[in-house]
């Protein structure tokens, strides 16, 4: 009998082109590399520089995120350098054939949205991105991880990426999740548990019931914000849902391919009994709707709890770092988090800017209006899910309700482009980061699910869906 | 990429946890398509008040640590981002290395690939060198072969995988390294499974 394998250690072992030994990293093979502007334009240069090519240009797939406005597109791009970097994005993407989904095609959008959209994003794969929430990709069963630049040349030279190989830890997430608790809430309630570093050095299988119940939307958000616990990937057995989540989509395999895809895509699930280094255990009961307060995404309170008081964390550098992030916040310790008002609402990002999530903060906004003085956003995260959505009316009931309603794009989650937070103006945002000055500078981010963004944008601070109706 | 042996010079201590990327080098600033001249950027929010100009408080605008070469941070420095840019600003910056009691994963891989050494000692250790730098005339030696960090009553190894240390200590092009294995990955190719999309 074989010893029981993770998936991990299956696509791991199905991609060593050449074994280190121990001693020097594995070299791994690279089934699909996903390109955008910001993190590779040195990479194509120095490429050029060093009169190397791109080795498979038909496993690399390219698109416009990061700098990309969000309405206006047809006066072109007014920001001179968004502009270069774009224009060097097609230029490099021409040169060495890849295809790319430019600013006027309909499956542009937020990188991370579109792999799965179109089908390319498939079990049992090794997927690689200049971009840090890479780890999206992993709901589908593939080891998909962010690399910096440097790594970007070196996967456009070779298809091949030198790694050694991290440690596994599963987190089991079990039981039926409570009404208004949604897939974001578990992420953010597993990233309040294990740290912003507790995945560091480690890929994360999510695994238990809650996560077999979840759609691939759900998993997708999961996955999404590993990488906010410090992992560099987080994956998901893929099963029937995935499975029917890729059938008919664009890249996905058809006829007796389709059969043969499927019966791997089954072998690769983690085996019975197999060792994770480390397991950590979640009842989905225990979960809550969720708002960040502070700084990072560790500092997460249930929407029914208050603003913490610095001196109750044991630790000298939490208890600092929660004093800082309290002065960026200007919020009070002992402050109910109902009683925060808001000033910006961003419904969006690869985190939750998928139709799932349209659907769901539509179906709290329909037939009302948004709170005076709040300026809200809806940022679909790719053309086909805007388009989607539209056929769906959902773009209605969010224009009908006070919200703007733009094209797709990484937007607010980053403040790239012109969409920003103002100094001191504080967001209700379905992004990933809280970071200081992410979505602007000196502007103060809650991280929420999509419900909770739509309820705020009502009542103009924060509320527990869970008492909405 | 530089060959590194011995870094010798001043510290600038930065006692954060966390310290992450956006921090590092702010978004506004990952519009350009050359790869230097991030460092004017370095810690842009920290460094500049909102109407531009320099906060003289902000450790790397003190005079005193204006020549730093090795800056030493809390925990999970570098977290965030995969933007390359994050190390290239450090780097430009003019600095050689960063000690820290730990680093995100993927800024650790970039400092490697650039040449910056990323170092890891103990929250005790770190908190002390911190205190040793809070005197700018004190300074620090790294010797990446001997794997430690010495300054003024101070003494500490460190570990490196060794693939790392040698390409850092050779100055090595990672991908020269891997066309070497050139028929390795053709023969890779050539089992690949069928069934893998592709966009060709
Ligand atoms: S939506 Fe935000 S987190 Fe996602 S790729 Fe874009 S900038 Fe990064």
């Amino acid at each position: 009998m074989t010893t029981p394998r993770t998936m991990y250690e299956k696509i791991w072992a199905d991609h060593v082109v050449r074994d280190g030994g121990g001693t020097e990293p594995d070299l791994l093979y690279i089934d699909l590399h996903l390109v955008h502007e910001v993190t590779s334009p040195q990479a194509f240069e120095s490429l050029d520089l060093t009169g190397r090519t791109v080795r498979r240009p038909d496993l690399t797939l390219a698109t416009i995120d990061h700098g990309v406005p969000t309405t206006g597109r047809e006066l072109g791009i007014q920001d001179p350098l968004s502009k270069k970097q774009i224009d060097t994005l097609v230029a490099n993407c021409k040169k060495h054939g890849i295809e790319l989904y430019d600013i006027h095609d309909i499956r542009q959008g937020i990188v991370h949205v579109i792999g799965p959209e179109q089908g390319i994003t498939q079990p049992g794969m090794t997927i690689v991105c200049g971009d840090s929430h890479t780890s999206t990709h992993g709901a589908f069963g593939a080891l998909a991880f962010g690399i910096g630049t440097s790594e970007v040349e070196h996967v456009l030279a070779t298809q091949t990426l030198p790694q050694t190989r991290p440690k596994s830890m599963a987190v089991n997430v079990n039981g039926e999740l409570p009404l208004g608790v949604t897939a974001k809430d578990v992420i953010l309630g597993i990233i309040s548990r294990i740290g912003v570093a507790g995945g560091t050095g480690y890929v994360i299988e999510y695994r238990g019931s809650t996560i077999e119940a979840l759609s691939m939307a759900g998993r997708m958000t999961i996955c999404n914000m590993s990488i906010e616990g410090g992992a560099r990937a987080g994956m998901i057995s893929p099963d029937e849902i995935t499975f029917e989540y890729l059938k008919g989509r664009n890249y996905a395999p058809t006829g007796a391919e389709w059969d043969e895809a499927v019966e791997y895509w089954k072998s690769i699930r983690t085996d019975e009994g197999a060792e994770f280094d480390v397991e950590v255990h979640l009842e989905a009961a225990d979960l809550a709707p969720y708002v960040s307060w502070g700084t990072n995404p560790a500092q997460t309170v249930a929407v029914t709890d208050a603003v913490p008081d610095p001196s109750e964390f044991e630790d000298a550098l939490e208890r600092d770092a929660a004093e800082r992030a309290l002065v960026y916040m200007d919020l009070e310790p002992g402050t109910p988090i109902t009683e925060i008002p808001v000033d910006r609402i961003f419904l969006g990002s690869c985190t939750n800017g998928r139709i799932e999530d349209l659907r769901a903060a539509a179906a709290v906004v329909e037939g009302r209006t948004i709170a005076s003085d709040i300026h809200a956003m809806v940022v679909p995260g790719s053309g086909l899910v805007k388009l989607q959505a539209e056929e769906e009316g959902l773009d209605l009931i969010f224009k009908n309700a006070g919200f703007e309603w733009r094209d797709a794009g990484c937007s607010m989650c980053l403040g790239m482009n012109p969409d920003i937070l103002m100094p001191g103006e504080r967001a209700a945002s379905t992004s990933n980061r809280n970071f200081e000055g992410r979505q602007g500078r000196n502007g103060r981010t809650h991280l929420v699910s999509p419900e909770m963004a739509a309820a705020a944008a009502i009542a103009g601070r924060f509320v527990d869906v869970r008492e909405w109706n | 990429m530089e060959p590194i042996s011995v870094i010798t010079g001043q510290m600038a201590p930065m006692p954060r946890a966390n310290v992450d990327t956006d921090a590092i080098i702010p978004k506004q600033f990952l519009k350009r398509v050359e790869r230097s001249g991030f460092g004017p950027f370095l810690f842009y929010e920290w460094a500049y008040d909102e109407e531009g100009e320099l906060i003289p408080d902000f450790i790397l605008n003190q005079a005193d640590y204006a020549a730093a070469e090795v800056l030493v941070s809390g925990p999970n420095f570098g977290s965030g981002s995969s933007r390359e840019h994050a190390p290239w600003s450090i780097e430009d910056r003019g600095f050689k290395a960063i000690i820290a009691p730990s680093f995100a994963d993927i800024f650790y891989n970039n400092c490697i690939n650039i040449g910056l050494l990323p170092v890891v000692l103990t929250d005790d250790e770190v908190a002390k060198l911190s205190e040793i730098a809070n005197d700018p005339d004190n300074l620090v030696t790294i010797d990446l072969e001997a794997q430690k960090v010495t300054t003024i009553g101070f003494e500490a190894g460190f570990a490196i995988e060794p693939f790392a240390k040698h390409r850092l200590a050779n100055g090595l092009d990672n991908i020269a390294l891997t066309l070497e294995h050139r028929e390795a990955i053709d023969g890779f190719e050539q089992m690949r499974a069928e069934h893998k999309p592709s966009l060709g």
